[in-house]
């Protein structure tokens, strides 16, 4: 397999939608054999950005590198993506035998015996519907059909939002399995920390259009702890340290955040973020991200 | 066998409480040299996580020299943690009721006990780095 470094590359990537930019100033550089979360407030941009990664959307500015091409330019960068779409769609006049034909007409790498062992331990009737079938069996054979596909890189919007708890639980045992067994990376958006902290082990997080932090999950958690102590000024912490959210009464100071080295100011009582913890505090912090030594960011419109 | 599970309000990354588990596992003798370990696929199917997050536990274990993975078959146990404390664990378990059954006695409450405890052996372990 010629795996390039990176799975996906954006550089100032943006996409605007008449007056209105869903995604602006994007810069991504995502390592390949990932499983990538995106996650965000609703509206934040990130079936935007998936929408780009799989060459259904054109940016506006900036450029965009997927698996080392343009998205969506030939049929062999088509092959090497796989694209579940929001709520898993698939042809409800169409059966479970007709959507593995059209798998298979389609795609030129496609697995049959992969997608029919599939379906049978799924346990579902190839001559159904797919008008017929329940919530979770629909996401199944969505996935079934990305993943017979046999990408290189397997992109899903949303993919269990509207599963009940068991069907979401087996969709992603299943996912995962592939993971491991076809070493396909994966970028999938979610609502669900839960989930993701299970699934992922890279994480975006894009709030209001833009990319607020972007890592391997482990970094992240690592990076960033919550500072409790006496109240103090923020602008008089050291440069090494960023903060993500403050809160303050008239005698405490409460600050996440994130820190190039260890935190020794005695003074702070420092306790470690779960991911939750950390995806919350990002997008309720939108104010007070670029504090400290990055670069301000440019107003595009 | 053993099979894992994941606690996700511990605040324990999953890959380290999947070290754990095989730790108290061999701690306890539910594993012995030679057993095998689930293999990637069963876990990550069981669990719904990450492959990579079980390849980093089971790459830990065998940093630590207590399991050895052989390519294409699996992983397998090398060397155990119970040994001869294990046969110590029978009468420090009566040892150790024998005080709870005082500590209630006493009038302590479970989260009483607990702190107690706690606080005991964070002490103790302090006058032994000290």
């Amino acid at each position: 397999m010629s795996a390039p470094s990176a799975v996906l590359r954006a550089e100032g990537l943006g996409r605007k939608y008449r007056r209105l930019w869903a995604l602006s100033d994007c810069t991504l550089d995502v390592p390949a054999g990932k499983v990538v979360g995106l996650v965000g407030p609703n509206g934040a941009g990130k079936t935007t950005l998936l929408s780009m990664a799989v060459g259904m959307l054109r940016p506006t500015t900036g450029t965009i590198e997927v698996l080392g091409g343009r998205p969506g330019d030939g049929p062999e960068q088509l092959a090497r993506v796989g694209y579940v779409a929001q709520d898993t769609p698939t042809y409800a006049g169409l059966t479970v035998e007709d959507h593995l034909r059209l798998g298979r007409h389609l795609n030129p790498r496609w697995d049959d015996a992969l997608a029919r062992d599939r379906i049978a331990r799924l346990g579902v009737d190839p001559a159904r519907k797919a008008s017929r079938l329940s919530g979770g069996q629909r996401a199944q054979l969505a996935l079934t059909l990305g993943i017979a596909k046999r990408p290189d890189l397997l992109v899903l919007d949303e993919p269990v939002a509207s599963l009940d708890p068991l069907a979401r639980r087996e969709f992603l045992q299943d996912l995962m399995e592939a993971v491991a067994e076809q070493e396909v990376s994966v970028i999938l958006s979610s609502h669900l920390v839960s989930d993701l902290e299970r699934v992922c082990d890279h994480l975006i997080v894009l709030v209001d259009s833009r990319v607020r932090v972007a890592g391997d999950i482990d970094d992240l958690l690592a990076g960033h702890h919550r500072l409790t102590g006496p109240r103090r000024d923020p602008a008089s912490l050291p440069v090494a340290l960023h903060v993500v959210t403050e809160s303050h009464t008239d005698v405490q100071s409460t600050l996440v955040v994130r820190a190039d080295g260890p935190v020794l100011d005695p003074a702070w009582a420092v306790s470690e973020l779960s991911l939750e913890d950390l995806v919350l505090a990002y997008m309720s912090g939108s104010k007070t991200v670029d504090r400290g030594r990055r670069a301000p960011l440019e107003v595009l419109s | 066998m053993i099979e894992f599970h994941l606690d996700a309000r511990s605040g324990v990354s999953p890959y380290q409480q999947l070290v754990q588990q095989v730790r108290n596992a061999l701690r306890l003798g539910l594993l012995h040299e030679g057993d095998q370990l689930p293999t990637v696929k069963d876990v990550v199917a069981g669990l719904a996580i990450n492959p990579n997050t079980v390849l980093k536990a089971y790459r830990e274990l065998e940093h630590e020299g207590l399991v050895a993975a052989r390519p294409g078959v699996g992983t397998f146990v090398t060397r155990t943690l119970a040994g001869a404390s294990l046969a110590a664990h029978g009468p420090l378990r009566r040892d150790l009721e024998r005080w709870l059954a005082k500590a209630r006695r006493a009038g302590l409450d479970e989260e009483s006990i607990e702190a107690l405890f706690a606080a005991t052996f964070r002490g103790a372990a302090q006058q032994d780095i000290a």
